[in-house]
């Protein structure tokens, strides 16, 4: 009994870090290869979640919601880049936390003009509002099932389109040698722009699956986007890998923490002040691990070679 | 070093500000007294932000953690009865210095775009950290019930007293930021923002007059902290929260980075555009959000900018 219920939280720590994944990849592959601190990648996860969710009330189709969410977040994507980021790229790092700041302001009051500023909920259709039986006595919810799929999937798909592919090759050449890839005819700016919108439906994406679990409310995005940041200081930045590694164990410790701090303290000190302490050691411990990993590796655990 | 004309900007300026409460009462306008304490208590926030950020070139995206931690110690030993305010701000300061090391410590060795994120990360924990303590108020914060008492003769309930304290702890730090990187101690941490192996290669290990930087700029803020929560008498994490962070950054940067008069003059432009939209719409923030990309991409130099004599920012 017990091991199905440290089962199931491993499981809901999975869920999330691939979660944190999705959001993690288009981040670092953004600053891997532009050089960009994009703060209101976040924001493009917020605006995914919003999408997904008019577009499911206005169709009543899911799978029809989702590919105009994705769509959505990449056009916001791309239009984001070309009018006010693609001016950026040169600029010191300060500059760049500054005008992406001032885009999350932004996006942030803009949902809740259209939307309003009260939390959307969102349903899910009813062949993913189920349970499967894993193990007898283990029902896991399909839905969180199918997130842990799609994450795993995408990851896949992004080692194989980096490493395999022609795109993958300049989006490589382009990250480490910008003025050289230009010079041999390549149309950077295209580039850039295209990588910029991937990134950005990878935001969408990650915000689409998370409106039905948690809520859709204006500033959603900055709480994942600092957990993200976690992910990718313990991962190494610009580096996919990292960011899958550093994604599943960020899930996984804050997940595993939530559920298991508390009782675990209570046999050390007392029930009360495990009460107390349990949750908010719960809380902090993804950013001791950050300490901790930075402490011994202050390039991340897989620095990115380029 | 200051140009003249630049000086005789920031001392007009300053005059008008010692002029303000008068001028308020007599036109019986306490309120003004009330908004440029506010707008002060933030420039003090600013001003040691430049110090590390504008001089020490170390972006630090959790500057409100300081604000927090100078207000749970004046908050917290308030709770306990304790409202001696030496003592508090005493402690405020303290423990300010203390989290600025002990962040600073994991953050200086790392730098550029690590730094930005761990200080952020940091900042974040204190504010879940603050959430959590249901003893102090948690997510809702709690009451300042009274203000730190200096004892007869110096009461911070009058109004005038303690807009001329803020004034008098904002002139000082302006004054002591500006003989710190002045000093032997400035010129390193400058020299290890322009070019970190170069001060190396001359004998200088920049890590410690970093970190010690760091630590001034904390207590700093720290205090600000303790001033900030005898303002406003009410304690939330709020006060941590990241976007606090990143207007204190907005501030300094406005107002042109790495000057002496900077932060405050960026303070108080951000602070009344906020206070001028709030009060038109509710929906403020989206114009300030476009202000901001709008200063990053075409105002590189912020306010100060606009006067003569700002080449130490090219």
């Amino acid at each position: 009994m017990n091991f199905l219920v440290v089962l199931e939280q491993i499981l809901n720590g999975l869920q999330f870090g691939v979660m944190l994944f999705l959001m993690a990849a288009g981040l670092t592959l953004v600053f891997g290869i532009m050089n960009l601190v994009n703060l209101a990648h976040g924001s493009l996860y917020m605006v995914g979640a919003y999408l997904a969710t008019a577009a499911y009330q206005w169709t009543g189709s899911f799978p029809l919601a989702v590919v105009l969410a994705l769509a959505g977040t990449l056009i916001v994507g791309m239009l984001v880049e070309v009018v006010t980021l693609r001016t950026l790229y040169e600029r010191d790092h300060l500059d760049q936390v500054l005008a992406t700041f001032g885009l999350i302001l932004f996006f942030n009051e803009l949902i809740a003009i259209i939307w309003g500023r009260s939390a959307l909920y969102t349903s899910l259709p009813r062949y993913l509002e189920g349970h499967v039986e894993l193990l007898s006595g283990l029902n896991y919810p399909v839905y969180r099932l199918l997130i842990i799929f799609v994450g795993l999937a995408v990851a896949g798909l992004l080692w194989y389109v980096v490493t395999r592919t022609r795109l993958g090759m300049l989006i490589r050449a382009g990250a480490s040698n910008r003025t050289m890839v230009a010079a041999l005819g390549v149309n950077i700016r295209l580039l850039y722009t295209i990588v910029f919108g991937f990134g950005a439906a990878l935001a969408g994406l990650a915000g689409l699956l998370a409106g039905p679990i948690y809520t859709a409310q204006p500033g959603m995005g900055e709480l994942i986007l600092i957990q993200v940041f976690v992910v990718i200081v313990i991962g190494g930045i610009g580096s996919i890998r990292g960011a899958l590694f550093g994604a599943v164990l960020v899930g996984m410790v804050d997940t595993l923490g939530r559920a298991f701090l508390k009782p675990m303290l209570a046999t050390v000190i007392s029930l009360e002040a495990a009460q107390t302490a349990g949750p908010a050691l719960a809380s902090m411990l993804i950013y001791v691990l950050m300490a901790v990993v930075l402490a011994i590796r202050p390039e991340g655990l897989f620095p990115s070679r380029g | 070093m200051l140009t003249r004309i630049r000086t005789i900007a920031l001392v007009l300026g300053l005059a008008s500000l010692a002029a303000l409460p008068p001028v308020a009462l007599a036109l019986d306008e306490p309120f003004y007294i009330d908004l440029f304490r506010r707008f002060m208590i933030f420039a003090i926030a600013a001003v040691s932000l430049n110090l590390i950020l504008g001089y020490g070139g170390m972006v630090s995206f959790g500057h409100a953690a300081y604000l927090g931690i100078g207000g749970y110690a004046v908050g917290i030993l308030a709770y306990y009865g304790i409202d001696n305010g030496f003592l508090q701000w005493g402690v405020a300061i303290g423990a300010s210095a203390l989290v600025a090391l002990v962040i600073g410590a994991v953050s200086i060795r790392t730098s550029g775009i690590y730094f930005i994120m761990i200080t952020l990360a940091f900042t974040q924990m204190l504010y879940f950290l603050g959430i959590s303590v249901e003893e102090y108020g948690g997510d809702d914060g709690m009451s300042l019930l009274t203000l730190s008492q200096f004892g007869e003769w110096l009461d911070l309930s009058d109004a005038t007293t303690f807009y001329y304290l803020v004034l008098a702890i904002l002139i000082a730090f302006m004054y002591i930021v500006h003989r710190l990187v002045n000093s032997r101690f400035g010129m390193v941490i400058r020299a290890a923002k322009s070019n970190e192996v170069r001060t190396r290669a001359i004998g200088f290990s920049p890590y410690p007059y970093k970190l010690v930087a760091f630590m001034i700029a904390g207590a700093m803020c720290g205090l600000a902290g303790a001033l900030l929560v005898n303002h406003t008498a009410y304690l939330t994490p709020d006060f941590m929260h990241w976007t606090r962070s990143g207007e204190i950054m907005f501030m300094v940067i406005l107002g042109g980075v790495g000057t002496t008069a900077g932060p405050l003059v960026g303070t108080v432009a951000l602070l009344l555009l906020e206070d001028t939209l709030s009060a038109w719409t509710t929906h403020w923030q989206l114009f300030l959000g476009i202000f901001l990309v709008l200063v990053v991409l075409f105002a590189k130099r912020g306010l100060a900018g606009l006067l003569p004599g700002g080449k130490r920012n090219g």
